[in-house]
């Protein structure tokens, strides 16, 4: 942590509290997060926060994250999918059918899971993209096809249990490769190393920005965001140690995160999804291939949607017909919870994910607490309600 | 006689900035008052604190009108009392007709329940006023830009207009339209209505304005009354930039070279309607370190031309041949026509050049964005030394390259355009309008940016609507009419009557090239 120390002051800062406020919804959002958090902890009488716990969060919220990686970038581009939650269902399907009827092997059965998927956001993208037919409609006529082709392949049926091999993708923990009776070391390690390595990005990242006399946050909220990031890895790293270590999903989950946070920050493609979002007319015009974009940005959503079908079918060692209904507004929530805009061209990764989770933990506290599924939906509507009114209040005052 | 309008020691401050500073206006009952300055010298931020979209209160000063204390807390208060304000951009309802907007939020009602005899009655009467014929049953997308125009001042009128407020009325109309419109306001004049006229055609103003107040920098310079003494144009761009521009035009030493750029035969057809010719034949050629123009009037088919030939981005049934260096080169999609060498800048910068929600950064290095990566990867602090270097070169006047769009000058939003299409490092720039809608010092910028491009040896097409702009820094002239190039001529030989004559003589005159004519008749 030294190197940051020594860094010499910079040329040009925003004041904190300036730069506070010009950044207010970034760090609301990871407050709110952090509060919810809190809250839920001390009304579950920590419950929320053990190991046990804490490895369910993760398993129940992982498909909403990944779902919510390719509905942001769908978001903005500015279009929408609603067909997501059906697309889980049908996938879950197929994959039973695949696996319990025709004994295909788990690996060639996920290959072509997922490339369904594709081909499913392929068949829903062209229409959009080529067609100019409002999104909206093309996913909720998706929505219904889907839907209805699970419940074709499925005969209305539950079709289950998978091969052990293939429940491991939900179930299983990465293999602990120094065998200590009750403690995950490789977990622990993994959580003191990744956030290291992040830090160090950083620090490198602030320093060449500084050599280019970029503006950026004020050295003292850079360090406590670092110092967070550190202890939040760690300390939850040391939780789950104590259990059965990190869920193999939570590494998929972390690796698509990271994935497409750089893809949306430092890619070209990247850059013009959000021009196509933010002006299509402008993006075309400037020799972005905007119809491709749209159609890939579907293809996209079509295959993380597979795979969090096939997470979410291992989970339940079954699939049923119902399986995924009503995720879309999860995932969308989630997105919209996260600061992106409904209009397209503006939305973060990190915010969708910190979105995702907020839904997360609301979720499983109010579950354990005792609060009923109806007045779930209420409070989760409402919160939904106050986050974009919170972005929208923030704009219109600046 | 008591002034209608008196706005005293008006002050108006944003977080940071001093956007009005003790401003004055005074406008006479029945007079025509232009307000001219630069863009962000503070003339639209004043008709707000007029109309009342800034309330009462957001600023210091007086506003006195018919001799009472205004304290608007609102655009209905303002409205009330008579003051109309028209916008530059037209807030009209596309698929709602005539009556329909006229009326709108002021409907002809009985208890909520619209009397449409009334309303289409009173439309056609007030449609009279304006010098419109149409029906009161057209949609409003239905009929042009100037004919919108009328429209609003029409709604206007419904509403008991005192004092009638335009902003840059006649920026997207062709001179026909412009010459209504002034009429219109002369007419008002004489019914007593006041107008208070924002242009950057200071020919407009001396055509119609009794007298003209200036802002500099939000505040008042001077106020001229055109009745004492005739006032020419340079006495009122002294006022506007605070020095004598000698020459609008910057001298350009340099001379065109060898041929460089060659179209023949283009033709495209309606985007929507096919077998409808949009662009008949068009041959044109460029050479190096040539600036050629394209004049013509509204709807003559010249952004049509363009944007055909910039990759199919307008229009279908696109044929004919593009040469570069005497090469036939491929155009038939945006990036190829990119990757050959040809940029377009529109003529819309809100809507087609710029991602207003994106900074400065992001917007240059839009068209170029492999200049900033490395196999895919953006290289961000490459990115930021490309929007600085453009940034200083073209003098874009913000707080930064990490300054939205959104909130730049109309002639900074241009510059942005410009620098985004000159880091594509283009052979050949077509510029589409390229001083719309912006003042006269930002303007001479962009002539002097058009000769830089010029001596590095590359070819500049511009379109233009300014006969005076296209004469002052062209080499030579294309006018188009009807969608077909009727005469070239080298612009020392040109003037604006040999250009309007052209236009003239061949309007309505069938042409060889267009054997889809008959088929429409």
């Amino acid at each position: 942590m030294s190197a940051e120390v020594n860094l010499p002051a910079p040329a040009k800062h925003a004041s904190m509290a300036q730069f506070f406020k010009s950044h207010m919804r970034d760090y609301g959002m990871l407050i709110s997060l952090l509060a919810i958090v809190a809250f839920f902890q001390y009304m579950t009488d920590g419950t929320l926060l053990r190991p046990l716990n804490l490895t369910n969060l993760v398993l129940q919220n992982s498909y909403i994250v990944i779902m919510a990686l390719g509905m942001l970038l769908v978001i903005v581009a500015g279009h929408i999918d609603l067909s997501v939650g059906s697309i889980v269902g049908f996938i879950g399907a197929l994959a039973a059918i695949l696996m319990v009827q025709y004994h295909l092997h788990f690996i060639p059965t996920t290959i072509i899971c997922l490339l369904a998927g594709g081909a499913i956001g392929a068949a829903q993208g062209y229409w959009v993209a080529y067609f100019r037919i409002p999104s909206f409609i093309v996913t909720l006529a998706g929505m219904l096809v889907f839907r209805g082709l699970s419940l074709a392949l499925l005969a209305g049926q539950s079709v289950g249990p998978f091969p052990v091999e293939f429940q491991r993708l939900s179930s299983g923990f990465i293999p602990d490769v120094f065998g200590m009776e009750g403690y995950h070391l490789t977990t622990l390690l993994l959580c003191v190393v990744t956030p290291l390595a992040m830090i160090g990005l950083n620090v490198a990242a602030r320093i060449r920005r500084h050599r280019f006399a970029i503006d950026q946050e004020p050295l003292p909220l850079f360090i406590v965001k670092n110092l967070g990031l550190f202890a939040a890895m760690a300390y939850i790293g040391s939780l789950l140690a104590t259990y059965k270590g990190l869920p193999n999903v939570l590494i998929i989950m972390v690796v698509l995160i990271g994935l497409y946070a750089f893809v949306t920050r430092d890619t070209t493609i990247g850059r013009r999804v959000y021009a196509l979002g933010g002006n299509e007319k402008a993006a075309k015009l400037s020799g972005i291939d905007t119809r491709r974009l749209t159609f890939y940005t579907f293809v996209n959503m079509g295959v993380l949607a597979a795979l969090a079908g096939l997470i979410f079918a291992a989970r339940l060692n079954t699939a049923t017909p119902k399986a995924g209904v009503s995720f879309e507004l999860d995932v969308i929530a989630a997105c919209f919870i996260g600061g992106a805009s409904a209009s397209g061209g503006v939305g973060r990764v990190t915010g969708a994910v910190i979105g995702a989770f907020i839904m997360g933990v609301m979720n499983n506290g109010m579950s354990i607490i005792g609060i009923g599924i109806d007045w779930q939906q209420v409070i989760k509507g409402l919160v939904l309600l106050a986050a974009v009114f919170f972005d929208v209040y923030n704009k219109s005052k600046s | 006689m008591k002034p209608l309008l008196e706005m005293r020691g008006i002050t108006k401050t944003f977080p940071g900035v001093k956007a009005l500073d003790n401003v004055n206006l005074s406008v006479r009952a029945g007079e025509i008052h232009a307000l001219i300055g630069e863009n962000g010298a503070g003339k639209s931020t004043l008709m707000k604190v007029l109309s009342g979209v800034y309330p009462h209160g957001s600023y210091s000063g007086e506003i006195r009108f018919q001799d009472q204390e205004a304290t608007f807390r609102g655009i209905t208060d303002s409205e009330k009392l008579g003051i109309i304000i028209i916008h530059q951009e037209l807030a009209l309802v596309p698929l709602l007709s005539i009556t329909e907007n006229l009326f709108l939020g002021n409907e002809r009602a009985k208890k909520g329940v619209i009397d449409w005899s009334a309303a289409t009655v009173k439309a056609r009467e007030l449609l009279r006023m304006v010098g419109l014929s149409d029906s009161p049953e057209t949609l409003v997308t239905n009929i042009g830009v100037g004919k919108q125009q009328l429209v609003e001042i029409a709604k206007a009128l419904s509403k008991e207009v005192k004092l009638l407020i335009l902003d840059e009325p006649t920026a997207s109309l062709n001179e026909s339209d412009s010459d209504a419109l002034l009429a219109l306001l002369l007419e008002f004049k004489a019914r007593g209505i006041a107008s208070i006229l924002i242009s950057h055609k200071l020919n407009e103003i001396a055509k119609v304005a009794d007298r003209v107040t200036i802002l500099r920098d939000g505040s008042t310079v001077e106020t001229l009354d055109c009745h004492e003494a005739p006032i020419r144009q340079e006495r009122i761009i002294k006022g506007m930039v605070g020095r004598e521009i000698a020459d609008r035009y910057p001298k350009r030493t340099t001379t065109p070279g060898e041929l460089l750029f060659e179209v023949k035969g283009w033709n495209a057809d309606h985007p929507i309607h096919a077998g409808r010719r949009m662009v008949k034949d068009v041959s044109i050629s460029v050479r190096r370190g040539e600036v050629v123009g394209i004049a013509g009037l509204m709807g003559a088919g010249r952004t049509e031309f363009a944007m055909s030939l910039f990759g199919g981005a307008y229009g279908q049934n696109i044929s004919g041949k593009a040469y570069l260096h005497g090469r036939e080169i491929d155009v038939s999609t945006i990036r190829r026509a990119m990757n050959s060498g040809l940029a377009y800048a529109t003529e819309d910068r809100k809507h087609y050049g710029l991602v207003l929600d994106n900074d400065i950064r992001h917007n240059v290095s839009l068209a170029n964005l492999t200049g900033v990566s490395k196999k895919g990867v953006i290289h961000h602090e490459r990115e930021i030394e490309v929007a600085n270097e453009y940034r200083r070169r073209l003098r874009i006047r913000c707080s930064s390259v990490f300054q939205e769009t959104v909130n730049l000058s109309g002639g900074n939003q241009q510059k942005v355009v410009l620098s985004k299409w000159l880091f594509s490092d283009p052979q050949v720039l077509i510029l589409d309008e390229p001083t719309r809608g912006i003042d006269v010092g930002a303007k001479y910028e962009i002539y002097t940016i058009v000769n830089q491009l010029v001596a590095e040896g590359r070819g500049v097409i511009l379109i233009s609507s300014e006969m005076p702009e296209l004469l002052g820094i062209a080499d030579r002239i294309y006018v188009m009419n009807e969608g077909a190039m009727v005469a070239e001529m080298p612009a020392s030989d040109a003037s604006q009557e040999k250009i309007m004559g052209a236009i003239m003589s061949s309007t309505g005159r069938p042409s060889a090239s267009t054997p889809s004519r008959e088929k429409l008749q």
